[in-house]
């Protein structure tokens, strides 16, 4: 276990990726076939850190990503509750081997510093990232990850932007996406179902 | 966005949407990915929201012709009311009398699957690891039961889920054997409708009529035999990814009437076209989507509009052809398509040729109706009888699809030429006389009385924040949209929103439709049927009974991204 630790921090992700001792797991130099796929686009985090789209947030992790914006009067502050709840039941996985991000669809009004405040004002505990960046960087991640509108006119209307949760499992490259309005039991039951 | 008024399904049409530079941006991504299974992903998009395929040689290889699959002497451990110590957690069998007339084995894996010869072999997901999965031929009051063993690792790498639920689309079926979307299993993990885990789940197929429980010979209606049936994976979230991945196969059910044997000397016997794998073929339509190298792929991030396939398969190949004789044949086509829509055509040069359609969704009509065209939507079934006695030897007849789909929100409108799926080779006179019949009269139809019914309920299919929703509620599979007392007879309308269409299917039985916008439905839909396809805006009225089981079941949009993006509704029959 130590010394696939030290070979990921030399490899130098920002977080460590979780080894668990399932023989059937393929090994963490894989590349999965969304390697390719997902931009590795520069982001950053509501604490200030830089980090890399693809190699910093997704690969070889358990993700769950969705999309929000820091005034959003809409599905937001319901969203943002239901996953505190999630995050809350799924204790200290989150950050260990679990990952929530949300990314933000005002990149130019939500920097980390909004985002930051945002975080306080809903008591969101570590573990849980929210993302920023420049404008088109922030929107080929949003793109890759689907979070499309059905035509022109839905896309450009904010308010109608998606409440859906993707979650992942790089490792095993499936992907799949629940309600983040759902049941807190029902997207908990989806993420642990991809570990 | 325009909303065009549609009067039914056959003049449907709805505005084009312009391509934003976000759809474009989109679109590359998808094509971009290849799937767990295959190779680097392939170049940008172009302008069409399916790239085409790599070149494959047309008529390169016989149909696979679906045979019944053999039942086996006997199960171990043998299948028990409640479940085994080793099978999944399910609810016990609400019948258990007298053991199942034939049994059966399924083993659920991974297997290498040939669309075509000039594609590499593909990992695939099926029953019996094959792709279309196995025909299973039952008779009605001869229960069958099917064992199905999950072999996939649950770290199986790539899309599709380890954990299955197998629904048997459309059998008057019990619950703890109807596949609900949270009764999903696999040797680590369960759903919440499961209790635990298991290495295999025992589906009890009674092979009864609707209203068998409240006849007092025990035998139901006769008028409501189903017969062309498919099953399919249907675990909660991930419905498209195991049945585009192949968790599809086929189930035939016989009876007195519909017999399957041409030669029948009952003189109730309709004497259709005979012999699973003979005269008698099942034809699963799938459409895969496959990169520039050939492999199979399924971008996990489109999910918003459905995945369209550029190669549409049969029996799991790519422009088989089929060598008939000069007699009647009967064909039961089964759209297994995650999300396309399709029209068939049978050209004989330019003549579009007439054949009998018999069955919709795999219910006889009271009357077989003479049509040149066989529309699906994902989920419905039609049979027809196709004569090929009207035809010179060496005639080459093709079924050509001609209706057009950009995207998974539903058909365009018809195209001039169309793709062709399958040949039909007129090779040979028949080997023996040719008895079978296609009879003025097929199936009496149960009388259609409203008086029984006892409760509406209206049902809206729409999309709020990118998330499919009925009555803006999302699919819960903890608590049921309705309680219905078993017994009930019911008028549920299934009112369309937007640009999008929505094949509708509910479990359990057969519906009939009362109107479709008002006015009666076309000819070909006025049996019993249990998918209906609603055009955008669509207002369909359908009359349905909710007998002799009780338990879970579900009903949901079988465009199956929607379904997954929580098109779906639980109810309960108490």
């Amino acid at each position: 276990m130590n010394s696939k630790r030290n070979l990921l921090r030399l490899a130098g992700t920002a977080l460590l990726a979780p080894v668990t001792a399932q023989a059937a797991l393929p090994s963490l130099r894989r590349r999965s076939s969304m390697a390719d796929y997902f931009p590795n686009v520069t982001l950053e985090t509501h604490d200030g850190r830089k980090v890399k789209f693809y190699d910093d947030l997704i690969r070889d992790k358990l993700v769950a990503f969705n999309m929000m914006y820091s005034i959003c009067e809409g599905i937001c502050p319901k969203n943002t509750a239901n996953l505190r709840q999630v995050h809350e039941e799924l204790g200290s996985r989150v950050g260990r081997d679990i990952f929530l991000y949300s990314i933000t669809l005002r990149p130019e009004f939500d920097n980390a510093a909004a985002l930051r405040d945002y975080v306080r004002h809903y008591n969101i505990q570590p573990g849980w990232t929210f993302l920023t960046g420049r404008r088109q960087d922030v929107e080929r991640v949003r793109v890759a990850l689907g979070f499309v509108g059905d035509d022109a006119k839905t896309d450009a209307d904010i308010t109608q932007h998606t409440g859906m949760l993707r979650i992942g499992n790089d490792r095993l490259d499936r992907w799949t996406m629940t309600p983040a309005l759902g049941s807190h039991r029902q997207i908990k039951r989806t993420i642990l179902e991809l570990t | 966005m325009n909303k065009s008024h549609t009067p039914g399904p056959d003049q449907a049409s709805r505005s084009a949407t312009g391509m934003s530079r976000r759809d474009s941006l989109k679109l590359g991504a998808a094509s971009a990915v290849a799937a767990g299974l295959g190779l680097a992903p392939s170049q940008q998009a172009q302008a069409e929201d399916v790239p085409p395929g790599p070149p494959t040689a047309p008529w390169t290889m016989p149909l696979t012709v679906m045979r019944p699959k053999k039942p086996v002497a006997e199960l171990n451990p043998p299948p028990t009311r409640e479940a085994g110590p080793k099978e999944a957690g399910r609810a016990p069998h609400q019948i258990w009398g007298e053991p199942p007339h034939a049994l059966y084995r399924i083993v659920v894996k991974e297997g290498q699957h040939s669309f075509h010869p000039n594609l590499p072999t593909q990992t695939i997901r099926g029953y019996d690891g094959t792709f279309p999965g196995p025909c299973i031929v039952s008779r009605y009051d001869e229960a069958a039961l099917v064992r199905f063993v999950n072999q996939i690792d649950p770290y199986a790498v790539g899309f599709g889920s380890p954990e299955i639920s197998v629904h048997l689309h459309n059998l008057h079926c019990a619950s703890e054997s109807d596949g609900f979307a949270g009764d999903y299993w696999g040797t680590l993990r369960h759903g919440p409708g499961l209790t635990r885990a298991g290495n295999y789940k025992d589906h009890l197929f009674m092979n009864y009529y609707a209203g068998f429980s409240t006849d007092p010979n025990g035998v139901g209606d006769p008028r409501e035999a189903l017969g062309t049936l498919w099953f399919h994976d249907h675990r909660m979230d991930y419905t498209e990814q195991n049945v585009y991945r192949g968790m599809i196969g086929s189930y035939i059910l016989f009876d007195e009437i519909d017999s399957g044997n041409e030669n029948d000397p009952n003189p109730q016997a309709l004497r259709l076209p005979s012999g699973v794998g003979t005269y008698d073929q099942v034809l699963m339509i799938s459409d895969v989507q496959f990169d520039a190298s050939g492999n199979m792929v399924f971008n996990p991030m489109s999910e918003n509009k459905g995945h369209l396939g550029n190669k549409i398969t049969v029996n799991g190949k790519i422009q088989p052809y089929f060598r008939v004789q000069r007699r009647k044949y009967r064909f039961r086509f089964v759209d297994a398509s995650v999300a396309r829509f399709y029209e068939f055509y049978l050209m004989n040069g330019t003549n579009s040729e007439d054949f009998q359609y018999i069955a919709n969704d795999g219910n006889l009509l009271e009357a077989p109706l003479t049509m040149n065209r066989v529309r699906l939507a994902p989920g419905e079934r039609s049979d027809i009888v196709i004569d090929f006695s009207k035809y010179p030897l060496g005639t080459k007849l093709y079924l050509v699809n001609r209706l057009a789909m950009k995207d998974g929100r539903g058909p365009e409108g018809l195209v001039s030429r169309g793709t062709e799926v399958l040949r039909f080779d007129v090779a040979a006179n028949p080997t023996t006389p040719d008895n079978s019949r296609v009879p003025e009269r097929l199936r009496e139809q149960p009388p259609i009385d409203l008086s029984q019914v006892t409760k509406r309920r209206f049902w809206e299919f729409d999309k709020k924040n990118s998330m499919w929703a009925v009555n803006s509620e999302l699919f819960d599979v903890e608590k049921p949209a309705a309680v219905i007392p078993k017994g009930s007879t019911e008028i549920w309308t299934l009112q369309g929103h937007g640009s999008w269409f929505h094949p509708i299917h509910i479990h359990m039985e057969e519906f009939r439709i009362l109107s479709r916008n008002g006015k009666a439905p076309p000819p070909h839909e006025r049996g019993r049927k249990d998918v209906v396809a609603l055009a955008p805006d669509e207002r369909v009225e359908v009359l349905i009974k909710f007998r002799d089981f009780t338990g879970k079941y579900v009903m949901h949009c079988h465009n199956l991204s929607h379904e997954d993006h929580a098109m779906m509704i639980r109810f309960d029959v108490v």
